[in-house]
């Protein structure tokens, strides 16, 4: 079965991609760019890098830019997958959802309008082994987005490794954070995966936060061999 | 020991991941479990187990609605069942209910009919189908939604059905189940 991924370049959706890949043929990626910061959606930060994401990985990216209002980029969505229906003969899509019901009913209403299949290879996977599953097969993914106390612009830029799971393990203990910002209190983006061809190396990026909240934008960046 | 019931067909790779797994992950948390491909699983097989969980499918697996011959054990079953989305579909079409499209994805009002072991009063649950059933008058309708019937029990066995999600916002469920049933 030929499948589209929804994918944001975050660790989530490059996961999925990976298990997609593992069982059916993966025939092409699908972004929404949301212009609107409050979207539940689709906002993430670096959403504009998967188009280098996409080419480093070999696959064709269909995307869409959307002004971000709650029912229209839904609408963008649907546009988008049928899109991939047309061009690439995709049968089924392929979301990172993990506990979202919100992300999760929207995206199966508009696969159920399309007539295709919607999975959700992480659905209700536990977010602790999720972290560790991701590092462990050798994801380069960066903490590109913190969104909630006590996170502060320490922690962005930073890889997602060993070290940082226990102190997510251990903030998620004291405060309630989501270990894997399930809730959306940090976002990362995924600079190598092991179906990337070629990796991303980052040339020039900054900080943008200001105390619980804030961004690492990637500015300039290329593809380098592995 | 709990067999819970793989309801995906061989085309749905990923059904399992989805479907069965967040069940399992709940249910081994009070019991140990073994899941069974619904097409391996005969009347011989249930000696080995204390209780039956039936999965949910994908909205595009319809197959085992087209295959209630392959789940006449139900007939015959004495242990307490749960069936789960599309494993409530079959229990129903098994004990001669029938199908009505019904639409329903995301978060729903459920409303308790009946008392009963399970749950009670209104919660809010996730749904995920294009049909609901109509029960043979062997059931006894436990819930609804504004739109259909969300929960039946078999007047004379320990069968249950819902047509929600549990395992996705309501894990009580399932572990009610298993408790009721020590």
């Amino acid at each position: 079965m030929k499948l589209g991924v929804l994918f944001s370049g975050g660790k989530d959706s490059t996961l999925a991609l990976h298990k997609a890949a593992e069982k059916e043929e993966v025939a092409c990626l699908i972004t929404i760019f949301s212009k609107n910061k409050e979207s539940y959606m689709f906002h993430t930060p670096n959403i504009e890098l998967t188009a280098l994401q996409a080419e480093a990985l070999h696959l064709p990216l269909i995307r869409k830019v959307t002004a971000g209002e709650p029912e229209k980029e839904l609408k963008e969505l649907e546009k988008a997958i049928a899109q991939a229906i047309t061009r690439f003969k995709i049968a089924g899509i392929v979301t990172g959802a993990v506990e979202s019901v919100y992300q999760a009913a929207r995206i199966q209403q508009v696969c159920n309008r399309l007539d295709v299949w919607c999975f959700n290879p992480l659905w209700k996977r536990n977010q602790q082994t999720l972290l560790e599953e991701i590092v462990n097969e050798g994801f380069k993914a960066v903490i590109s987005g913190i969104f909630a106390y006590p996170l502060d612009e320490k922690w962005l830029g930073k890889l997602l490794d060993e070290d940082m799971i226990a102190k997510l393990t251990v903030l998620s203990r004291e405060y309630g954070l989501s270990p894997s910002g399930e809730g959306g209190e940090i976002e990362t983006t995924v600079l190598d995966a092991p179906l990337f061809k070629k990796k991303i190396e980052v040339l020039d990026g900054e900080v943008e936060a200001k105390s619980n909240s804030g961004v690492f934008r990637i500015k300039q960046a290329r593809l380098t061999e592995k | 020991m709990i067999l819970v019931v793989d309801m995906n067909s061989e085309e749905n790779s990923f059904g399992f991941s989805e479907f069965v797994l967040p069940i399992v992950t709940v249910a081994q948390e009070l019991e140990q479990c073994i899941v069974k491909r619904y097409f391996e699983v005969n009347e011989k097989d249930l000696k080995g187990y204390d209780k039956v969980i039936l999965s949910g499918s994908a909205l595009k697996n319809t197959v085992t609605l087209g295959q209630t011959a392959q789940f006449k054990w139900l007939n015959n079953c004495h242990k307490p069942v749960l069936g789960i989305c599309a494993g409530m579909q079959t229990v129903s079409l098994v004990f001669g209910g029938r199908l009505v499209k019904c639409h329903e994805i995301g978060m729903t009002k459920i409303t308790t009919l009946k008392a009963n072991p399970l749950f009670s009063s209104s919660f809010n649950a996730y749904t995920l189908h294009n049909y609901a059933i109509v029960p043979s008058a062997e059931f006894e309708v436990l819930a609804e939604s504004a739109k259909c019937v969300q929960a039946i029990r078999h007047k004379q066995k320990d069968v249950y059905g819902v047509l929600f999600h549990p395992e996705v916002r309501n894990k009580e469920v399932i572990q009610r189940f298993i408790q009721a049933f020590p």
